[in-house]
């Protein structure tokens, strides 16, 4: 929905966008103040969280949490046309909400719920790489049956196998995104292509960066030549923790967010940014190529956001349809008319040649060989490094 | 108490009447205890206990056991005491901030607004009519870069260039008193409107210049409207963590980003029970010296 939301004024994005982040935020305080009850319920929970049984067959319904702007939204009727078509051919009816809006916030949200094997609300949930790794450890995510999702064989050969959920039996991509550098084309005409280039003195108290840390240290981490996929050490982490909090104290750092960091490149208070490639070439479209995105030279990072069926779903086979029908090609190119993100489903650039020719050219969306080799997967943290390092990266912060 | 009294020497009371009357201020006030026990009393327990917990090595995130580790406090203290401090420190200058505006607000609406007054007492709560996030996400927009108020302040002389509001503590505070300014401005309203306007006149008649009876007369007559005002702007505050996230930076983060983090990003939820029960004893301390040193029984 990036294409969509970017086309309305700045006003009706702020408001838009708002709204989102005040669910989150909403959730926040309900959370901080009922954070001990929560804990408690959170505490102490053994990985054998309870499956819930399936009614797919009784109740026609399958519920989904995802992140903004991450479907096919059609503006004067406000549906998603391509979920109406798939209730259409199914049966089923799809209740598709826009829940998520970070993972630790969400996670912190349904944990509670999940431990004690009480229904979240959600049949499909819609998280990171690592997050996908935290539900199943815990047992909070079912096993996808193949016979429901035969469509499973088209995801695209480098999501096949990953290290949180070897040989995807629980969970499948939903849509990819790259972490590098975006910013102003007329304040920065050269742009920006090293964190030299990012800090420069002219961008002093310009710059924001991500709040999520596998992209701004995995960032930081590839520019002091560490690979942040290979098993680096914790000095090497540190090493990178002290570098951000450098640049935080010294000035040039201006904000730690998430992603409504668009809107203070669109207000001028940030020359460049640490940021997702969607955002940003959503934003150049719609400005005229007034900000710009590129892999850093020393390398960019790579995430995907995943579907996953939490353990308490009672729709179960209701929600292996649907991640089905969005692993058909034909579906899965009408996703990638409408959003700027990396699509995981083989064969629907022929697909989505059909609908819209310039875009399925785009190497953002259907990236080759040589995108993928400048970019890297943040490698999977044990729960002690998670712990720690995370501790570190929200000191660092000012947390 | 005085109801009781009434109905046990009412005259026609049947003993029977007379146990269910008696049972009535109970369970009139049920639901409230009911509310109280269910997200007070039981949710404070629970933070307690969860406060002290430690987390075994190598065990999943989110997994925690109780150890007693009342070191627990100490730690998230030691390591978070800047952010806390700074929470009392904001919410003091927003506090005072907001009085400053409030008090001429409350006042001139009390006693010279006329026929605009309702007009004007709406003003002050229409702001609740929109989000509170909302409401402080337009204040980025306002203090922006290029915005309107850093552009004005520009033009003055020996501004440097680089000048800027927009993530700064004064952006916090100014949204922290913002937010609060009505939570400040009613009781103080309330407090002003029922002076008698013949005690001023009297202090007139006595000689009293304006300034005096505004020192003698009306400012102690205002006092259980400035107390409470000043606790009720305090009080959430200094809890505040919405205004530090979306006008701050990260120099500015207050004890409410350090639990949120905490609990939401770390998974640390040892650490966000200890900060928010030494925010809340923190909070309960100040208070109680401030109304006893404030003598105004009429709140407590």
């Amino acid at each position: 929905m990036k294409k969509d939301i970017n086309s309305l004024s700045p006003e009706a994005r702020a408001i838009i966008r708002a709204q989102v982040s005040r669910r989150s935020v909403l959730a926040g305080v309900g959370a901080v103040s009922a954070a001990g009850l929560l804990a408690a319920c959170g505490t102490g929970s053994s990985t054998a969280a309870k499956v819930a049984v399936d009614v797919s067959d009784t109740e026609k319904i399958v519920r989904w949490a995802n992140w903004t702007y991450y479907l096919d939204f059609d503006e004067a009727s406000s549906t998603n046309p391509s979920l109406l078509q798939f209730e259409k051919e199914s049966g089923i009816d799809a209740t598709y909400d826009e829940a998520i809006d970070d993972n630790n916030t969400f996670y912190g949200k349904v944990q509670g719920q999940l431990s004690i094997g009480t229904d979240i609300g959600y049949d499909i949930v819609t998280p990171t790489d690592w997050m996908v790794g935290r539900w199943i450890d815990q047992g909070y995510a079912q096993k996808l049956d193949p016979a429901n999702v035969p469509n499973k064989s088209n995801i695209r050969e480098s999501l096949s196998n990953v290290y949180y959920d070897q040989g995807r039996q629980y969970s499948l991509t939903w849509q990819s995104g790259f972490a590098g550098f975006g910013w102003n084309t007329q304040k920065l005409p050269k742009g920006v292509r090293t964190m030299d280039d990012l800090f420069s003195p002219a961008n002093k108290g310009k710059v924001l960066v991500l709040s999520e840390l596998r992209d701004t240290i995995g960032l930081i981490l590839l520019s002091q030549g560490v690979d942040p996929a290979s098993n680096f050490t914790e000095d090497q982490y540190m090493n990178a923790i002290d570098f951000l909090k450098g640049k935080i104290q010294d000035g040039f750092i201006r904000q730690v967010k998430g992603n409504s960091y668009t809107e203070d490149l669109q207000r001028g208070d940030a020359n460049a940014v640490i940021g997702w490639s969607g955002d940003l070439f959503g934003l150049r479209q719609d400005t005229d190529g007034k900000f710009d995105f590129a892999i850093p030279e020393s390398g960019g990072m790579l995430w995907s956001d995943n579907v996953l069926i939490p353990s308490t779903s009672t729709h179960k086979k209701n929600a292996e349809k649907l991640i089905n029908y969005y692993y058909d090609p034909v579906n899965a190119a009408k996703v990638a008319a409408a959003v700027v993100w990396v699509c995981p489903v083989e064969g629907t650039q022929q697909e989505l040649a059909k609908i819209d020719p310039k875009r399925a050219e785009s190497t953002f969306i259907f990236p080759d060989a040589a995108t993928l080799a400048k970019v890297k997967v943040f490698r999977s943290l044990s729960a002690d490094e998670s712990t720690k390092f995370q501790t570190a990266f929200d000191e660092a912060i000012g947390n | 108490m005085a109801f009781l009294h009434a109905v046990s020497t009412g005259k026609s009371a049947t003993k029977s009447v007379l146990k269910s009357r008696s049972l009535t201020p109970y369970l009139l006030l049920a639901p409230g205890l009911i509310w109280l026990v269910t997200f007070f009393i039981i949710p404070i327990f629970s933070l307690g206990s969860t406060s002290t917990m430690v987390r075994p090595e190598g065990a999943q995130i989110g997994v925690y056991v109780q150890e007693l580790r009342f070191a627990n406090y100490v730690d998230a203290f030691l390591a978070n005491q800047d952010q806390y401090i700074r929470s009392f420190v904001y919410a003091g200058l927003a506090t005072i901030l907001a009085l400053l505006i409030a008090y001429p607000l409350a006042y001139a609406i009390a006693f010279k607004s006329g026929k605009y007054r309702n007009i004007l007492l709406v003003l002050v709560i229409a702001p609740f009519f929109t989000s509170f996030l909302l409401r402080t996400i337009a204040w980025t927009q306002i203090l922006a870069d290029s915005g309107p108020v850093v552009s004005a302040i520009k033009v003055l002389p020996f501004i440097d260039d680089l000048f800027r509001i927009n993530n700064t503590s004064t952006a916090v505070v100014i949204g922290l008193a913002y937010n609060f300014l009505p939570f400040m401005t009613l009781p103080l309203y309330a407090s002003l409107e029922r002076i008698d306007p013949r005690t001023l006149e009297a202090a007139g008649d006595l000689y009293a210049n304006g300034l005096t009876t505004f020192r003698k007369v009306t400012l102690p007559l205002s006092m259980p409207g400035l107390v409470a005002g000043t606790l009720l702007t305090f009080i959430p505050a200094a809890g505040d963590y919405v205004n530090a996230a979306i006008l701050g930076n990260p120099g500015t983060k207050m004890i409410g980003n350090v639990i949120e983090s905490r609990f939401f990003a770390v998974v640390d939820y040892p650490t966000a029970a200890a900060l928010s029960f030494t925010l809340m004893a923190t909070i309960l301390i100040l208070v109680t010296v401030y109304i006893r040193r404030s003598g105004t029984d009429e709140l407590v």
